[in-house]
């Protein structure tokens, strides 16, 4: 059997294709997207040898299933969650090796939300602008999973590579994201600030791929009002008029009118894909470097 | 000032996280004359590396810069020829005036229909910058007199292709989506296929002209609450 494909047996309750997403399109207004937890998604794709950009699934609390038509190297990163094949326990975070016909299915995340299915040769659905990312904001990429859908798999690149350590995660008790003030602080008064990074804050369940809401104190303005549309960071805290910062994740709008109170940088990102709705969510204030010695500014 | 005008424009730049720049000046012109010169430096290798480029109303935000304060230091010096009308021949979106609300915007113009299609069918549009929707571009050109607001009551459904007004913009809605603007009319072009190089037809900086067509479409679009397709426009 050389059909190297693999068919949805349960799309559990959102699982898209994910790589490291189209950069480079924002002033089209395309958004980044790609896998929101990109270090768990490179581990994957690493297990199974694939270069760490290649598409896998990234699934949404209840995990998901497919059957493997060709026999394949599989492993499952990022949420921790009970991973079987053919009803057989596999390991979590470790290359499985899957025969012809049987199923592979990641289950509900024990701790965590998203898990990540990286298979030999990676998912290889058909790129868009270079990215083979599902992008729920705008609807570029391959559909949302849905079950008995079929998703055509690259050819293998060889044997895994050496082992990775890979640690077992453990539940985000609290998320804790540092971010650089600005492009406008200045649109909210100084209690408004204090409020942001020393108040109590939960993950919303309206979060998603676009972005993490939160529950908690809003943050108190220092005028009213809407920006003229400006480009918006990955990471940014935008501040919608309900006053409760938006963390920006991969799908978000490249432009909008709220003011972007500060932005959580790149490499602290990859917990919020964890934190369950409920998370406790804390703000810390940091600085930026300060400038070289050589440079006044 | 040197012989072709170029002069340091007055900017603000505000950092954004620890690799952006977000470029804030006081007029849209300045706005694209900028985003020009940062792509005339991209092409000629003079930039420093970076990830996006994004264009909007009165800003200019830069991503994935690798030293955020040195290109600050940098564009003080910078002298910024304004903005020409450019050697490339503008993109010519066929248009039928067909929109459901083509008659509000006469009045709100004080003019007749015929005028709004000759006024705006006689204007060349700049694409200011992307944003909404892949491949919707916000077109200016339109002098402020001819400025309308939004509907009072966005529509839940925007046929694809609609040609709308929202405050100094012109938009065309590569898909159908909710939205508040004024839609004078309609246009069969591909505003944003991403199978195709460039994907998007309307990317910043483009210039763009609206050439009528008879107001009767072939094909009907699918039906839309709140929008009446079957409005006819008078011919010219």
């Amino acid at each position: 059997m050389t059909d190297r494909a693999l068919s949805v047996v349960r799309a559990g309750a959102l699982t898209t294709v994910q790589d490291l997403g189209r950069p480079g399109h924002a002033h089209l207004g395309v958004p980044r997207a790609g896998a929101l937890d990109e270090p768990a998604h490179r581990l994957a794709n690493r297990l199974v040898g694939n270069p760490e950009p290649a598409a896998a699934l990234e699934t949404t609390l209840t995990g998901c299933a497919v059957r493997l038509r060709a026999a394949t190297t599989v492993a499952v990163t990022g949420a921790a969650c009970p991973v079987t094949v053919d009803g057989r326990p596999a390991p979590w975070g470790a290359p499985v090796r899957v025969p012809a016909g049987a199923v592979l299915d990641a289950g509900p995340a024990a701790h965590g939300l998203r898990s990540y299915l990286a298979f030999a040769g990676g998912v290889a659905a058909e790129p868009v602008l270079g990215s083979r990312a599902t992008d729920l904001l705008s609807g570029l990429g391959p559909d949302p999973l849905a079950d008995g859908a079929v998703l055509p798999l690259g050819p293998p690149h060889g044997p895994p590579a050496a082992v990775d350590a890979v640690p077992h995660p453990g539940p985000v008790a609290e998320l804790v994201l540092p971010f650089l003030p600005g492009p406008r602080d200045d649109w909210f008064t100084a209690a408004g600030l204090r409020t942001l990074a020393t108040g109590r804050f939960r993950v919303s369940a309206a979060s998603n791929r676009i972005g993490l809401r939160t529950e908690g104190t809003p943050l108190e303005r220092a005028r009213d009002g809407e920006l003229p549309s400006e480009g918006m960071p990955l990471g940014a805290l935008q501040v919608p008029p309900n006053g409760l910062p938006v963390l920006f994740l991969h799908d978000h709008p490249t432009t909008g009118g709220y003011p972007v109170v500060g932005v959580v940088p790149e490499r602290f990102l990859a917990p919020a894909a964890q934190a369950v709705p409920g998370t406790p969510v804390r703000f810390v204030r940091i600085s930026r470097r300060p400038a070289p010695a050589a440079h006044s500014g | 000032m040197s012989a072709d005008g170029a002069r340091p424009l007055p900017l603000r730049p505000l950092p954004v996280g620890a690799h952006g720049l977000l470029i804030e000046l006081d007029r849209a012109e300045d706005v694209e004359a900028l985003h020009a010169e940062l792509l005339r430096r991209t092409a000629d290798g003079t930039l420093p590396a970076v990830r996006e480029i994004v264009p909007a109303a009165r800003t200019v935000f830069l991503d994935g810069l690798a030293d955020p304060r040195g290109l600050i230091a940098e564009l003080a010096t910078w002298q910024i020829p304004p903005l020409t009308t450019g050697d490339r021949p503008a993109v010519e979106l066929p248009i039928r005036y067909d929109g459901p609300d083509l008659a509000d915007v006469a009045a709100l113009w004080d003019v007749t229909p015929e005028d709004v299609v000759r006024l705006h069918s006689g204007t060349e549009f700049h694409v200011a910058f992307c944003g909404f929707a892949p491949g919707f571009g916000y077109l200016t050109g339109l002098p402020e007199a001819l400025h309308v607001p939004r509907r009072d009551t966005p529509r839940t459904k925007v046929p694809v292709g609609s040609v709308g007004l929202a405050g100094p913009y012109t938009g065309v809605y590569p898909r159908s989506s909710p939205g508040g603007w004024q839609l004078i009319g309609s246009t069969d072009a591909a505003l944003w296929d991403p199978r195709r190089e460039p994907a998007a037809l309307l990317a910043p900086g483009t210039r763009v002209r609206f050439v009528p067509q008879p107001a009767h479409r072939q094909v009907p679009g699918p039906a839309a609450s709140g929008s009446d397709r079957t409005h006819r426009e008078p011919a010219r």
